[in-house]
């Protein structure tokens, strides 16, 4: 089935490398022994090293590796419960909470906490960073785990239920290791979109809870440097093991996004 | 099954998911709609909610005055409005060939032909924008090549970084996979019958793609648009990062509106009016696909 083949490759190359190029540039400056993102100068490391010395970005570093930890553990276990939820009863408001977060615009959100932790005198800082993405992140473990459950073999639980488990029982021992792939796939999923929300956090943060994504938009507003290059370059190499973990795991969950 | 043991189980396991969600999500949002019709404070943020002089409540629709009367937010929200559907024209001209080089491939090199295209999008959204950014800027090789070229025609050279194009290239990056998925979940099951047949009639291939493909596949480049027309609507970390002074969106001001002004009523306004319209574009898409399936 060759159909015209030609223009559809070099269309869908062209595509391609729209996709790619960027990416590759960004990776390839890391390594350039330049200030300037401009000429190729020479094979480099120091942008790296210079990184590791740099408090601020360790600060943020260790910020968003906090808040992505805290925020993916939490809302991992209400995720779980509310994909179990959706998927065994009838809930009519549930679904709705689930879907309503992703379905708005990000800003929305945003803005929307921001108000919220003022009114209530919850001070901007790590702990509303936290409270805001688990708010997020819950409806994208839900999904992963109920698309899970949807795949499970009815009949498992109900062959524990009739040799006399306890509802608890056969969730604990039966449900709950078969849909493990998925609520860790789901867990993987949260940490990942924890680390590089930007909108949301950029609403609901404070002095001294600076995140990786608003330390990167920071630097890049005042200058383009290599430095955002290598921390870039960091980024991307984590968030590729994570989703290559998560596609083990659960394959086709990433595609729910 | 409605057993009040298995009501209880309802409510111990869907229930503090909902809390949660109730609490941080919906209550919030409910505060923003209230904010919106509230007085702005003195020094920013919001008026007290009881008025001490009446003691009534302390509401007004003076902010939604403001967004109607005051032409300047209804041409930025038309901008916005331009700068979406650019994007989600551009995105569909790209994604096309994309997508149906994609579901005509072996089907053992789709999953990975689709993975290629999923896997940029899983990158830090900052950094997919910060990448153009150098491609852009003034220093940029590809620039410089281009106004050298530029300059052997006879053409004044032209700077690209903060500009409207920089904003529309950037919003084309980031949404391009959501543009891809979907017409390929399309294209992918039509049935190459269809084609053999138009040609077996005597369709050349532009007549083939325009009379049998392209119809086909709309249900696809509905959802398509939809899912780039109504992020790229309320994006502002693009127009902020790429798009200089001249090329911001609702979103911006939004942002404005909340962190410098400090106005909270109007900028809830605005958050209100760009979900409402997101939301009512999520709709009519919905619809439309409904109606095209039938």
């Amino acid at each position: 089935m060759i159909r015209r083949s030609r223009g559809l490759w070099a269309a869908a190359i062209f595509a391609y490398v729209f996709l790619y190029a960027p990416l590759v540039i960004v990776v390839a400056y890391s390594f350039n022994d330049s200030r300037l993102n401009a000429e190729w100068v020479g094979f480099t490391f120091a942008w790296y090293g210079k990184l590791f010395h740099n408090e601020k970005m360790l600060q943020a570093a260790w910020n968003s590796l906090l808040i992505g930890v805290t925020a993916s553990v939490v809302s991992t276990v209400f995720g779980t419960m509310a994909g179990y939820a959706m998927y065994r009863f009838k809930m009519r408001l549930l679904p709705l909470l689930i879907l309503a977060p992703i379905a708005i615009p990000e800003i929305l959100m945003g803005v929307s906490l921001l108000i919220f932790f003022v009114l209530l005198n919850i001070s901007l800082g790590m702990i509303s960073i936290i409270l805001s993405h688990i708010a997020f992140c819950i409806g994208f473990v839900a999904i992963v785990v109920r698309s899970r459950l949807a795949g499970m073999d009815e009949s498992l639980t109900e062959a524990a239920r009739d040799l006399g488990a306890t509802p608890w029982m056969a969730f604990r021992l039966v449900t709950l290791p078969l849909i493990m792939p998925g609520v860790v796939a789901g867990a993987l999923m949260a940490f990942t979109l924890s680390i590089d929300d930007f909108v949301i956090t950029f609403f609901t943060a404070g002095v001294g809870s600076t995140t990786l994504p608003l330390q990167i938009y920071t630097m890049v507003k005042i200058a383009v440097t290599p430095e955002v290059n290598a921390v870039s370059t960091l980024l991307m190499m984590l968030t590729l093991a994570l989703i290559l973990i998560a596609s083990k795991l659960a394959p086709g969950s990433l595609r729910a996004q | 099954m409605a057993t009040p043991q298995n009501r209880l189980h309802k409510w111990l396991i869907g229930g503090p998911p909902l809390a949660y969600l109730v609490v941080f999500f919906a209550i919030p949002v409910l505060i923003m709609v209230l904010a919106s019709l509230r007085n702005s404070g003195d020094f920013g943020g919001l008026a007290p909610l009881f008025s001490e002089e009446s003691g009534t409540l302390d509401l007004t629709t003076e902010n939604y005055g403001r967004f109607f009367s005051d032409l300047i937010y209804t041409e930025l929200f038309l901008k916005s409005f331009a700068y979406a559907a650019i994007t989600t024209l551009v995105c569909l001209v790209i994604a096309y060939p994309l997508a149906m080089l994609i579901a005509r491939s072996a089907k053992k090199h789709r999953d990975l032909l689709v993975l290629l295209v999923i896997l940029p999008f899983w990158s830090n959204f900052l950094i997919r924008v910060y990448a153009w950014m150098i491609i852009l800027g003034p220093q940029s090789v590809f620039v410089s090549a281009l106004n050298r070229v530029l300059g052997t025609i006879g053409i004044e050279p032209v700077t690209l970084l903060y500009t409207p194009f920089a904003v529309i290239v950037g919003l084309v990056y980031v949404h391009l996979p959501f543009m891809v998925l979907p017409l390929y979940a399309n294209l992918e099951k039509h049935d190459p019958a269809l084609l053999d047949a138009a040609q077996d009639l005597g369709a050349n291939a532009w007549r083939r793609f325009w009379r049998v493909t392209f119809p086909l596949s709309l249900p696809g480049v509905y959802a398509g648009a939809a899912l780039v027309f109504i992020p790229a609507l309320g994006i502002f970390a693009i127009p902020d990062i790429l798009g200089g002074t001249e090329g911001i969106m609702i979103g911006n001001v939004i942002k404005q509106q909340f962190l410098d002004t400090r106005d909270w009523p109007f900028g809830s306004v605005l958050s209100m009016v760009l979900t409402v319209m997101a939301v009512a574009l999520a709709g009519l898409a919905a619809w439309v696909a409904r109606q095209s399936r039938t």
